[in-house]
């Protein structure tokens, strides 16, 4: 049974992905597509966090916890990009 | 017992993980865009964390706590890359579906 729930979510998962990857692409503005990359990594823990139930391996958490910091100085480090043109002043 | 609880969990974080995307493919406009991830696929994900939280104090000795600080960072850092996004798309003046308010100059220059 939670195999199947596993299998299931990896599915779900991995098809917003595609809807992430599509608003990449398409994303009329640089927000939107910051936006995109910002879901894509909070996607990305999702689906490392359902790897290490599906292994039963609890190391997957430290590179979850690495994607989380990393993921989110990149996003404040493009938004910074766009409202004052620089990243550190 | 713990089976159907961490394939309720599981299931529902999936759900609510590809509501978020699905909305930020749908919506029509970069602020409405904004509230899918931000919200929903913020709560899928702790949903996912909770799950493997409780997967892995019963599967391994002792309580596991990693996932708790994985959840605690990203509950602290959603609202806050949301809002510097919000900023970011106010800054560039990207149009919005909502009417653009009243500005004050016309309020003050009634009869006087």
């Amino acid at each position: 049974m939670l195999n199947t729930a596993l299998l299931i979510a990896f599915a779900l998962v991995s098809l917003a992905f595609l809807l992430n990857f599509w608003r990449l692409l398409k994303g009329p503005d640089a927000p939107d597509r910051i936006l995109s990359l910002d879901t894509l990594y909070v996607n990305t823990i999702a689906l490392v966090v359902l790897l290490g139930i599906h292994r039963g391996n609890a190391v997957y958490f430290e590179a979850a916890l690495l994607i989380a910091m990393m993921g989110f100085v990149g996003t404040v480090a493009l938004c910074k990009y766009l409202l004052r043109g620089d990243i550190i002043e | 017992m713990i089976d159907i609880l961490l394939s309720v969990l599981i299931l529902t974080g999936a759900a609510l993980t590809f509501i978020g995307s699905l909305g930020l493919a749908r919506l029509r406009d970069f602020y409405s865009r904004l509230h899918g991830p931000t919200k929903a696929t913020t709560l899928g994900v702790g949903c996912l964390l909770i799950a493997s939280a409780v997967y892995f104090s019963v599967h391994d000795e002792g309580v596991s706590l990693h996932e708790v600080l994985v959840t605690l960072f990203l509950f602290i850092t959603a609202p806050v890359s949301a809002h510097l996004l919000g900023k970011a798309a106010l800054h560039l003046k990207l149009e919005s579906l909502a009417p653009v308010p009243a500005q004050d100059d016309d309020v003050s220059s009634g009869p006087a």
